[in-house]
């Protein structure tokens, strides 16, 4: 078979071209992967988080621990997790007064005596991790995703910044980044849970609140917790399969 | 219920403090119900054969394609990244309304208003390309797409193609202004948004809208030109505007009633919204100058016997009114959709910018530009030479 000079210039252009297309859709296949700690078998986990709601003190080391270790933004409108405190007047359950100054992060200053038929408490909150996430299903470019080990994750290099995610959360737990132009919100510190370590928040809790779960391991106290305890998660009308176990929560925990 | 930060009220959850949509997405479906709008109104011309308003037919069309053209414009300026809005061709994800936008309008721009709009001035562009030298010109031959066959044959051809493309461009039209209602309608989230009847009750602001806008531009236009406005054309479109615009005042109180009579977890919040921070531009701009007004003056025209000079004024009025109407719709659905905590136990402020990325002086200058593309697409491809329009004006 003789090629001439012409013929080979055309087959060569369109082989660099092909080469050149294949290469940036293998990136695109690749972009929406969950980045793990090298040896870390995704398939064999199934994370969550449970929370005993009378075990949290309001002392806010959650929230500190989370924006340290995450480099969340320290303005008052970022977070990955936070921490209510609900006010209850007689059972006035459709009526709560609910603060969370600076998103719990200094604290909780003294605002309600006790002794007067009214209920104070603690809600931390963080991303619920859903299986059926709406954030997952809206975003337009997959840059929000699940991972297999059922951690809702972002891949901010592909996130386009349009919102439409920050929109669908029923639980107010995305943020765009000012600094990056992207969203962010909890990942269950994915570069710690991957490596064998719980996230900083429940390592930071001083009264076990807040515990990392694997729904996967069968060792896991979770098992235990959720077959003894009255168990709720957040919006159940939403019907997002949300995987954050509230022990306690309180009719009025919106 | 105090809060120590400013313009919020009660309790919100901390990252819902700052709106994530602005002005320019208000501008967004304010801007894709006139084009389809303006098509469709093209479209009952073309195959619903309503003579009346074929003097408007090219100036609807031109119409939907300016604004078509600008359309993405403020979706692009909002982007935290918009270098990366490509993405949404390359690797939509399926269960994402949003990644269908691209289509959507792809397929509307390239597949319906494009193609019809060649073919209905394709007699034209031939004649022109060979008439025209210099710049303008090759601009024509460009636009002629090598094609100078103008036989009766072509015609009749171009003809048929052209009644086919408007026949799946009227339910393109309404795929593109329904969905944009979905993508709101769809939010489960949200309750402001929440509701199947959102496409519906977009889609028909979306006529009103576009009626209206092309309306009061034949208006201007002839205004502009010195010539007399065809009583006929602007009696039957402002006919065509009340009934739609009725149909859409229903659909929005059948909404508002329901909201009520239900009345959900949401609804006292959303009604204590209604009647602070969104009375103005909801029950004043909305609802009352926007919405009552128009159709009352419109069925003034209806049941009074009116000189033309009267019915002209009273057209220009309403439409003006209507597109404040509309446009108040949308900021109420966009803005009012986020100035409300998902909790229901607060509410925050909207803060217009004004010389930023998403300022007030973008969005007036997004909404400038169509308007400006259709004095350039009227220049390339007059409007007014069509033998439609002189047959029209004769006989009239």
């Amino acid at each position: 078979m003789t090629v001439d000079r012409r013929e080979f210039l055309s087959r060569t252009g369109k082989l660099l071209l092909l080469t050149g297309t294949a290469a940036a859709a293998l990136e695109h296949v690749l972009a929406g992967r969950a980045a793990a700690a090298p040896g870390y078998a995704e398939t064999e986990h199934w994370w969550g988080m449970i929370v005993d709601i009378d075990k949290c003190i309001g002392c806010g080391n959650c929230v500190r621990a989370c924006k340290e270790e995450n480099d969340v933004p320290r303005e008052p409108y970022y977070f990955r997790t936070w921490v209510e405190r609900y006010h209850v007047e007689h059972g006035d359950m459709e009526h709560p007064t609910v603060d969370s100054p600076n998103g719990g992060f200094d604290g909780f200053p003294e605002r309600y005596a006790s002794g007067d038929g009214s209920k104070s408490f603690f809600v931390p909150k963080l991303c619920n991790h859903c299986v059926e996430s709406p954030c997952v299903q809206v975003c337009p470019v997959g840059a929000t995703f699940r991972s297999r080990d059922g951690v809702v994750l972002v891949d901010k290099d592909y996130c386009l910044g349009c919102r439409y995610c920050v929109q669908a959360c029923p639980y107010g737990c995305r943020y765009i980044d000012p600094r990056k132009h992207v969203v962010d919100k909890c990942d269950l510190c994915y570069h710690r849970i991957t490596k064998g370590l719980t996230t900083a928040c429940a390592e930071a809790c001083p009264t076990g609140a807040r515990q990392l779960v694997d729904l996967k391991d069968p060792k896991d106290p979770v098992h235990a917790f959720l077959r003894t305890r009255s168990i709720q998660v957040l919006k159940p009308q939403m019907a997002t399969h949300a995987k954050v176990f509230y022990a306690g929560l309180d009719g009025s925990v919106r | 219920m105090g809060s120590t930060i400013p313009g919020v009220d009660g309790y919100m959850y901390p990252n819902e403090m700052e709106l994530q949509w602005g002005l320019l997405i208000v501008l967004y479906p304010f801007i894709t119900g006139l084009v389809a709008g303006a098509f469709i109104l093209a479209s009952l011309e073309r195959v619903f054969k309503v003579e009346q308003v074929k003097p408007t037919y090219r100036l609807a069309l031109l119409t939907a394609l300016a604004f078509l053209l600008v359309a993405p414009l403020p979706l692009q300026l909002h982007l935290g990244h918009p270098e990366r809005s490509f993405e949404m061709y390359l690797t939509p994800h399926l269960t994402s309304a949003m990644a269908m936008f691209g289509f959507v309008y792809l397929w509307y721009l390239m597949a319906v208003l494009l193609l019809e709009i060649w073919l209905e001035w394709r007699r034209e562009i031939v004649l022109l390309a060979a008439s025209t030298t210099g710049v303008r010109g090759f601009v024509y031959r460009l636009l002629t797409l090598g094609s100078r066959n103008i036989s009766e044959r072509a015609l009749a051809l171009d003809d048929r193609v052209g009644w086919l493309v408007t026949l799946i461009g009227i339910p393109s039209a309404f795929l593109l202004h329904g969905y944009v209602g979905f993508i709101f309608g769809s939010v489960k989230a949200n309750p402001w948004w929440s509701t199947p009847l959102m496409p519906i009750v977009f889609l028909f602001s979306a006529i009103v809208s576009g009626v209206a806008l092309v309306l009061l531009m034949y208006m201007a236009v002839c205004a502009l030109k010195g010539v007399a406005a065809d009583m006929r054309c602007t009696d039957t479109m402002g006919r065509y505007l009340l009934y739609a615009f009725v149909i859409d005042f229903s659909l929005e109180m059948l909404d508002l009633l329901h909201r009520v009579y239900e009345a959900d977890e949401s609804f006292k919040s959303l009604d204590f919204m209604v009647h602070t921070r969104l009375y103005g531009s909801h029950i004043l701009v909305q609802i009352v100058a926007g919405t009552m007004v128009p159709i009352g003056l419109l069925a003034l025209t209806q049941v009074l016997s009116l000189t033309e000079r009267a019915r002209r004024g009273l057209y220009v009025a309403a439409t003006i009114l209507t597109l404040v109407g509309i446009f108040a719709m949308r900021w109420n659905v966009v803005i009012g959709g986020q100035l409300f905590s998902k909790s229901f136990l607060g509410y925050t402020t909207y803060k217009m910018e004004f010389a930023t990325r998403e300022g007030l002086f973008t969005a007036a200058l997004l909404l400038a530009l169509p308007f400006l593309i259709l004095w350039g697409l009227v220049r390339l491809l007059p409007p007014w030479t069509a033998p439609e329009w002189r047959t029209d004006r004769t006989t009239a």
